[in-house]
């Protein structure tokens, strides 16, 4: 009754292949990007940036990217972290190579050079599958790490091993370095994970990522219709990596400003981007969201609860943070192996029938 | 959520009586994690010393003292909210015992205008107060942690340390990468070789570098650890009987729980530390009166004369001294961050000061100034009597090369200041 596609009629190819065919949730979706746009600049404040929405919005696109890779092109992967690392390690050298050209440019093409590198570390996708190409990630996590520790190069040869991003604007708005504005350093990301989402649907609902779930669903099967597997795989790669890429340029320079890779870009930070993809849902666009939305947020929102508003001492709630998380997890897991997009799919589908269900 | 229940609790505080100004500390400590060990015995001297002040004198200079702590799990990502949901209560000085966190709030302090003193740890060249002036890191720095270890090994050497090769097992992070640029330095300088041998984060897998050491069979050992890195490197020198007093940890590697577990494998292990240990002072009277006794010790009360807890009682008692002489520069109670700055600026811990604290002969003395943030770079050697199961001081407080460290730190911190367009202050 309150959800329905009663009288929603189409009557063009276009209107009805449109990525929000039911009226409401073209609503929804607009009053979303409304609200984000609009309204969210207008109240944000550096607590309120810095501790839920830059984590929130930069893990949305780490978790886009990995559910190309993972989610529709069916390769899993444990090398994001490592990736993610490509991505800040490039942005701060073209950071402090190329001052005066902007920042939004550069955090691009680090972008493109994490692609580049993803392919790279792809090529064994086309020989090994399942585990043995999750290990295979894995060695490129490691070596990754590895090799920004090891190399000064990347690190501009400073004494304490760290990058730090210098301060850099975009139309005159601070956008890194410490003293910015929370609205325009949130408008910034906000414009990166639209443009993301944006383009990552659109990729997956046309023959590439239908090329990518063929590959996914079987491979033979895929090849046999006529599926090139290595441009299918060596894309999804590179397109994943793409977007971990930019997350990662954007972690490190506009998130934290300073970045230690062996801390902020280790193996935790993988399987961190790939809970959200299990738990948000494989194969969902709106999952990437839902998935980062429920890492970043639930441990933020115990803390406040537990310690801000019961009192409780800070290590019992840590604790406890941990326990709460990891059977929240098991328990939609349980209740809905797919995710929370599937969880919110259902609802959807009892919506449309409710309260007439026969 | 945050906001509203700030509002609430502000809102109940107004409603009870008449509004009571405080000084808020924020306590950025962490608990959990594999850090834990060691973050929670300062933690709990930090807490204590505040709670001490509290029921004692009723706060500093007439002002209660509001302790805010917030679990960083020693994760950056934490501390920055720890700092980003703390900023905004009013907190007068950020101690994050992280270099890590450090380097993340170095700008950010500078631009909040929010002092932050990082006791033995964090950025050495924000000793430069020119470039640094928000951030303090008195009584002493790495880089004179490690002019005082060499010191020490050229004493022990009959002043040569010609052809001796020095193995550095470290934290492979910023902070374990922090000694090398000196430590090369002086190993050009003293003709002796340096081998780097970093671990990476947590640090429970040392097995390959401990091999190398057995191979390759250093001279002298140092170490920069922090947390189960420390018990897990006491325990590999140990397996591979490396000899212990030839094994020099960094502060940070000097506590009872990073020894204990090695049992008495571990006798006769070194470490620097610019305090004193033990509980034999006046104030630890005063804790047991005032505390300890009411049941208000914070965590689980039982840290009380080890190592890191003298540590967490001396930053409390940094930040309380500095507060006092913020609020006599300034005659006012409720002091501002800018004028705890300017406490901490001024700040000058003589044996008397210490000892009308009750804390005579605790740490070495020093006066800040507004160019000099770094104190005067003494520690002193101790070491572990497994036996006894204590830490004994074995000499005086060393005094680090000086000149050595002026140079290196003027050069880091102009080449921070110059990156970053800092105009120098103090001029």
């Amino acid at each position: 009754m309150l959800y329905r596609e009663a009288g929603d009629f189409k009557t063009t190819y276009t209107g009805d292949s449109q990525t929000f065919p039911i009226r409401l949730d073209r609503w929804g979706y607009y009053l979303i990007l409304a609200v984000a746009a609009l309204l969210v600049p207008l109240i944000i404040n550096d607590y309120w940036l810095n501790a839920v929405m830059l984590p929130l919005l930069i893990y949305a696109i780490a978790a886009l990217g990995l559910n190309i890779l993972t989610g529709y092109c069916g390769q899993v992967s444990l090398g994001t972290g490592g990736f993610m690392a490509v991505g800040a390690y490039a942005c701060y050298k073209l950071m402090t190579a190329f001052p005066d050209i902007n920042i939004a440019i550069h955090i691009v093409i680090s972008g493109f050079i994490t692609a580049a590198v993803g392919m790279l570390f792809g090529l064994p996708s086309l020989r090994i599958k399942g585990f043995y190409l999750a290990v295979a990630t894995l060695a490129a996590q490691f070596f990754l790490v590895w090799l920004f520790n090891r190399v000064p190069w990347f690190y501009n040869y400073s004494a304490s091993g760290q990058i730090s991003a210098p301060e850099r604007t975009l139309m005159g708005f601070r956008i890194t370095g410490p003293e910015t504005q929370a609205w325009a350093v949130y408008l910034f990301c906000l414009v990166f994970v639209v443009a993301s989402a944006w383009i990552c649907r659109n990729l997956t609902r046309g023959s590439m990522g239908r090329k990518w779930m063929a590959i996914r669903d079987m491979d033979i099967a895929a090849e046999i219709i006529g599926v090139n597997p290595l441009r299918a795989k060596l894309s999804a790669f590179g397109i994943s990596s793409f977007f971990v890429g930019i997350s990662g340029a954007l972690f490190f320079a506009v998130y934290l400003g300073a970045v230690e890779v062996g801390e902020v870009f280790g193996i935790n930070k993988s399987f961190l981007v790939l809970f959200m993809v299990i738990i948000g849902g494989l194969g969902s666009i709106l999952g990437s969201f839902l998935g980062a939305a429920f890492m970043v947020l639930m441990p933020v929102l115990l803390k406040n609860v537990l310690v801000g508003g019961l009192g409780w001492p800070t290590d019992l709630a840590a604790h406890l943070e941990f326990m709460i998380v990891g059977g929240l997890i098991v328990f939609f897991l349980i209740v809905e192996p797919h995710g929370l997009a599937q969880l919110w799919r259902i609802t959807k589908e009892k919506l449309r029938l409710w309260p007439f269900p026969h | 959520m945050k906001k509203i229940l700030t509002t609430l609790a502000l809102g109940a505080t107004l409603a009870a009586g008449p509004a009571l100004a405080e000084l808020t500390f924020p306590s950025l400590s962490y608990r959990t994690g594999p850090y834990a060990a060691n973050g929670i015995p300062f933690a709990d001297g930090y807490a204590d010393y505040f709670a001490m002040l509290n029921a004692r004198d009723g706060g500093i200079g007439g002002e209660r003292v509001n302790l805010i702590e917030c679990e960083t799990g020693y994760n950056t990502e934490k501390g920055v909210e720890c700092y980003e949901a703390t900023k905004g209560e009013g907190a007068l000085l950020y101690q994050p015992l992280s270099t890590g966190i450090t380097y993340q709030l170095i700008p950010r302090v500078s631009a909040d205008g929010i002092p932050m003193h990082t006791l033995g740890y964090g950025r050495t060249s924000a000793s430069n107060g020119k470039v640094f002036p928000w951030v303090f890191n008195y009584p002493a720095t790495y880089w004179d942690g490690a002019s005082v270890a060499i010191k020490y090994l050229l004493d022990e050497n009959g002043g040569s340390l010609e052809g001796k090769k020095i193995a550095l097992v470290y934290h492979n992070s910023a902070y374990g990468k922090e000694p090398i640029r000196t430590l090369s330095e002086l190993a050009t300088e003293h003709g002796f070789e340096l081998i780097e041998l970093p671990v990476d984060h947590p640090g429970q897998e040392q097995k390959s570098q401990w091999l190398q050491i057995r191979r390759e069979r250093p001279d002298n050992v140092l170490m920069w650890g922090w947390g189960v890195m420390n018990q897990v490197a006491v325990q590999e020198a140990a397996n591979i009987r490396y000899p212990m007093d030839q094994f020099i940890g960094i502060w940070w590697s000097g506590s009872e729980n990073d020894v204990k577990p090695a049992g008495d494998g571990a006798d006769g292990y070194k470490a620097l530390n610019f305090h004193a240990v033990g509980s034999d002072f006046e104030l630890y009277d005063d804790l047991e009166e005032h505390v300890w006794s009411q049941g208000n010790a914070a965590g689980a009360g039982d840290q009380g004369g080890t190592v890191l807890y003298n540590r967490g009682l001396y930053a409390a008692m940094i930040a309380a001294e500095a507060a006092r002489k913020a609020q006599e520069i300034h005659g006012v109670s409720a002091i501002t961050p800018a004028q705890m700055r300017d406490g901490l600026e001024q700040l000058e811990m003589t044996e008397e000061s210490m000892a009308e604290l009750g804390l005579a002969g605790f740490g070495p003395t020093f006066s800040a100034s507004c160019e000099n943030h770094g104190g005067s770079g003494k520690a002193a050697i101790n070491q572990w009597n497994a036996g006894e199961g204590r830490w004994e001081v074995l000499t005086d407080y060393i005094q680090s090369d000086q000149e050595l460290i002026a140079r290196l730190v003027e050069e880091d911190s102009m080449a921070y200041a110059q990156e970053n367009n800092i105009e120098l202050a103090c001029q």
